[in-house]
């Protein structure tokens, strides 16, 4: 990070482009509706200042065709700002389907960082240019928020529940990360880096991280895990226990007790592990213990990833479901 | 003051009616009076006091940010410092300051009443508010808290260290105080309006204290429910906002927001109020869209309450909610905008006195259009993404809560001064002022724009050292700004002794406050005023509608 003063940050996406004319624009529209307000009222002030002798007469106290224009036409001016800072939100808050996935954990004062080929970080995130990268994000205590000003984009980071963030950095460099919801004593110093690597050096970055033995991917310690923690015990396919199956669970319907469906998200394997009485699947009784004090995120993470991998695709993209 | 102004050709007071400062000296006349004057003085004096503890804490988080490193505090001390801050500010001096210093004294004045409907009930309203002050000096010297005043859980609930409980009890308790006074204002409104004071006739400054009214009393309690949850779970475990314990930390916010934007226009509607008075007095003219100014106070207040969301944008609620949010908030400008057109339409062809008043109230109106337009870019959603939780935010609030409220009451003070105290203050240093506060505050906050676009997350002990410049600059701005501030106290406090008297009506304004000598009787009026025409009734024929009007 320099240490130089500068004006503007810096564009490490399209979408950070997109933000700044956004503002640039609405900032035009805004100074062409308040400068005629401020001149304006200095010049009545001045001209009309008690000292002077002009013309007073025929001074009106309201107008309705002019009240109903400043009301209107600065608000459908405005409306058209809000389709379009809209239009862009939606955009962001709707990941790719061939986005790569990172898991993201954060706990006071640090960011930690589980990549699907099995690298771990912390602090420092390294992605690939040009690729669609998706953050999926918990916290282990209070709510945090990963923030990358050169992307223009942070989102919350909460305890107990996913939430996504997803880019595409298009210039390699190295970018603060920063936490912007406060989170106790250290907020100010829980950061980062992201690096931006062009793909043949994060594919050579990769490597080296398997070298250095981060060759097990987060699919196969969670099937590791899998087994460790006692899932298999009764979730295997050998097991007495009258436990639902869980190859091909995820992104498909679940048909719940209390006769709601959900999509098997991350989010609802999330809370069968870690709050298994809270969604109880349909013909199955509410035996399973909970593993919230058990597990840590990262094993959860792991887990899902695990799943995921026996289960089918993203959520709702099966063929299969959306036929049904 | 100009000249023309001091010559009211009104008869001397009537003998037997001694002002209200002069009646009693004692202790007890003050302490147990139910006489909204004199209440309103005792808020006077308690709200500039936590302006004060306020403003030292404002001073030390400046000094502390001069340096990248924050060498004067530690994190945790930085914490407390802004935490501090925020909730003193906001519940201890914002909230009270105009409505309960200002508006206590004027309402009954304007509408031509004895006093507001219930005043020991008034009084009650000042006990609570003084023993939630206790208690927060008590948290002060105790140590503070450091959860910020939005008390996001499960950060206060489960991991903040400090006396949180304790502060939640201050402000749960102060709430208390803001409600029975809206129910005060909003019965006063309705009930004591003087013989011909019709819904029509009200000043401007009535119909934004109603607006505000309404919202102390619909949303105060939803804080109040929040904060007990909040030390429910702190202190006894009960599961409502930490997911650990099966609670959703996203209602809170939800809760908390719910009230506090609302809040924000409490702050600001009685300022609104009081620019409607300082122009139209200034200006010698009726307002200009009398109706649409009334009514967006009301609709301000209405929409206001649909609007929370936006704190939320990036805090994972539905992005439909979040949609929806951003619409509201960009038609809750549609309202202010319509104000600020209508302040500046009532200056065309005015008869202007360009007196501090009239230079504050430009102040605010300057400031608080900066405040709003970039609360509409913050209202739309790819921006708020970047800008959210930064300086960006901490501009654009300061710009309505300090350059808005702030300013507001300031005007309001030099301009109903003369009434309140019978004394005229000297026009010239007050001018100047009014000069320094705009300055030391657009350089205060005007660079806190720029570290929020360019990525400075707010309440930062510790930041990179490429924001320093900006940094530097906003503290210089604070200290002018503390002078500004500063220069009222001393010269308004000389006039106490040192004034000239004031005359009743110094401005040559309307208003039934006017009629009435300066300072007013005990009971306000000798006589029951009886209204017979609209407010700002000033007729069109220069020089001559200036005094007496």
């Amino acid at each position: 990070m320099s240490h130089r003063f500068f004006l503007w940050p810096e564009q490490a996406s399209h979408h950070a482009g997109q933000v700044d004319l956004l503002i640039g624009a609405f900032g035009v529209m805004v100074w062409l509706l308040t400068l005629p307000v401020f001149v304006l009222m200095a010049f009545f002030a001045i001209r009309y200042r008690t000292s002077r002798d002009v013309n007073r007469e025929h001074a009106s106290s309201g107008n309705v065709w002019l009240e109903v224009s400043w009301s209107v036409i600065p608000f459908l001016l405005t409306l058209g700002f809000f389709v379009w800072a809209t239009a862009l939100y939606f955009n962001l808050r709707r990941p790719p389907a061939d986005a790569t996935t990172i898991n993201v954990v954060a706990k006071q004062w640090m960011w930690k960082y589980q990549h699907g080929e099995g690298a771990r970080e912390i602090n420092d995130l390294h992605v690939p240019m040009g690729r669609p990268v998706k953050l999926v994000m918990i916290s282990q205590d209070v709510i945090h928020s990963l923030y990358v000003p050169a992307l223009r984009i942070k989102q919350d980071v909460l305890p107990g529940r996913y939430t996504t963030m997803w880019f595409t950095a298009d210039k390699p460099g190295i970018y603060p990360l920063r936490c912007a919801e406060f989170c106790g004593t250290d907020h100010s110093v829980m950061g980062g880096r992201l690096i931006v690597m062009r793909q043949q050096d994060y594919a050579d970055w990769m490597a080296r991280n398997r070298d250095a033995g981060e060759d097990e991917t987060l699919a196969a310690s969670g099937a590791r895990l899998f087994r460790s923690a006692g899932c298999s015990g009764c979730h295997g396919a050998a097991s007495a226990v009258h436990a639902p199956p869980l190859e091909g669970l995820f992104g498909g319907p679940v048909g719940l007790s209390g006769g709601r469906t959900l999509i098997a998200d991350e989010q609802y394997l999330h809370d069968s592990i870690m709050l298994p009485n809270k969604d109880v699947a349909a013909g199955y009784r509410p035996i399973m213990p909970t593993y919230g004090n058990v597990l840590k995120p990262e094993e959860v993470n792991a887990l899902v990833a695990y799943l995921k991998d026996i289960g089918g695709g993203e959520p709702g993209t099966r063929q299969e479901d959306r036929d049904e | 003051m100009s000249d023309a102004a001091l010559d009211i050709d009104r008869p001397d007071e009537e003998v037997e009616d001694i002002s209200y400062l002069r009646a009693g000296h004692s202790l007890g006349s003050w302490f147990l009076t139910t006489d909204h004057k004199r209440i309103a003085i005792l808020y006077l004096v308690s709200i500039t006091f936590f302006f004060l503890i306020g403003g030292v804490a404002a001073a030390l988080i400046r000094l502390d940010l001069l340096t990248p490193a924050g060498d004067l505090m530690t994190n945790e001390g930085y914490n407390r410092a802004f935490s501090l801050h925020g909730i003193i500010m906001v519940w201890f001096f914002l909230i009270p300051s105009i409505p309960n210093t200002i508006g206590n004294f004027i309402i009954p004045l304007m509408i031509g009443a004895r006093d507001l409907a219930f005043p020991r009930l008034n009084l009650l309203s000042w006990y609570i508010y003084i023993v939630a002050g206790f208690i927060t000096l008590a948290v002060v010297l105790g140590g503070g808290v450091d959860t910020g005043w939005t008390f996001y859980t499960p950060l206060s609930t489960m991991y903040a260290n400090g006396m949180v409980v304790a502060t939640v009890v201050a402000v749960f308790i102060s709430g208390f105080s803001t409600i029975l006074t809206g129910i005060n204002f909003i019965v006063t409104i309705h009930k004591l309006r003087a013989p011909g004071m019709t819904w029509s006739r009200l000043p401007l400054f009535i119909w934004s204290h109603y607006a505000v009214s309404i919202i102390f009393v619909l949303a105060t309690p939803v804080l109040a429910i929040t904060l007990i949850l909040v030390a429910a779970e702190r202190l006894f475990g009960i599961g409502v906002f930490d997911p650990a314990l099966g609670g959703d930390p996203l209602l809170f916010q939800h809760l908390f927001w719910f009230y506090s934007h609302p809040a924000v226009y409490i702050m600001v509607l009685p300022a609104m109020g009081v620019i409607s008075e300082l122009i139209t007095s200034a200006a010698h003219k009726r307002i200009f869209g009398y109706w649409f100014v009334a009514i967006a106070s009301i609709a301000i207040a209405v929409i206001g309450f649909l609007v929370w969301g936006h704190h939320m944008f990036v805090s994972g609620q539905s992005i439909y909610a979040s949609a929806f949010f951003s619409f509201l908030s960009i038609a809750v400008a549609v309202p202010s905008a319509i104000k600020v057109y209508n302040w500046t339409a009532t200056l065309y062809k005015g008869d202007i006195m360009i007196d501090a008043p009239l230079l504050f109230a430009m102040g605010f109106i300057g400031l608080f259009v900066a405040g709003g337009l970039t609360g509409l870019m913050l209202a739309m959603l790819a921006i708020d993404v970047h800008v959210h939780d930064t300086y960006f935010v901490v501009a654009h609030f300061h710009y309505i809560m300090v350059g808005g409220t702030v300013t507001a009451f300031f005007g309001a003070l030099h301009y109903w001064w003369p009434k309140i105290t019978g004394r005229l203050y000297n026009e010239t240093l007050a001018r100047i002022a009014a000069v320094v506060i705009l300055v030391g505050f657009n350089l205060t906050f005007f660079p806190q724009f720029m570290l929020g676009y360019e990525g400075m997350p707010r309440r930062y002990h510790v930041y990179p050292p490429e924001f320093q410049l900006l940094q530097v600059f906003s503290s210089a701005g604070a200290a002018l700004l503390a002078v500004g501030y500063a220069m009222p106290t001393f010269y308004l406090l000389w006039s106490l002794r040192r004034g000239p008297r004031a005359p009743a009506n110094p401005w040559g304004a309307t208003g039934l406050e006017w009629t009435t000598s300066s300072p007013p009787p005990k009971h306000n009026f000798t006589q029951q005023p009886v209204v017979v025409r609209g407010p700002y009734y000033y007729p069109l024929e220069h020089p001559a509608s200036r005094a007496n009007a």
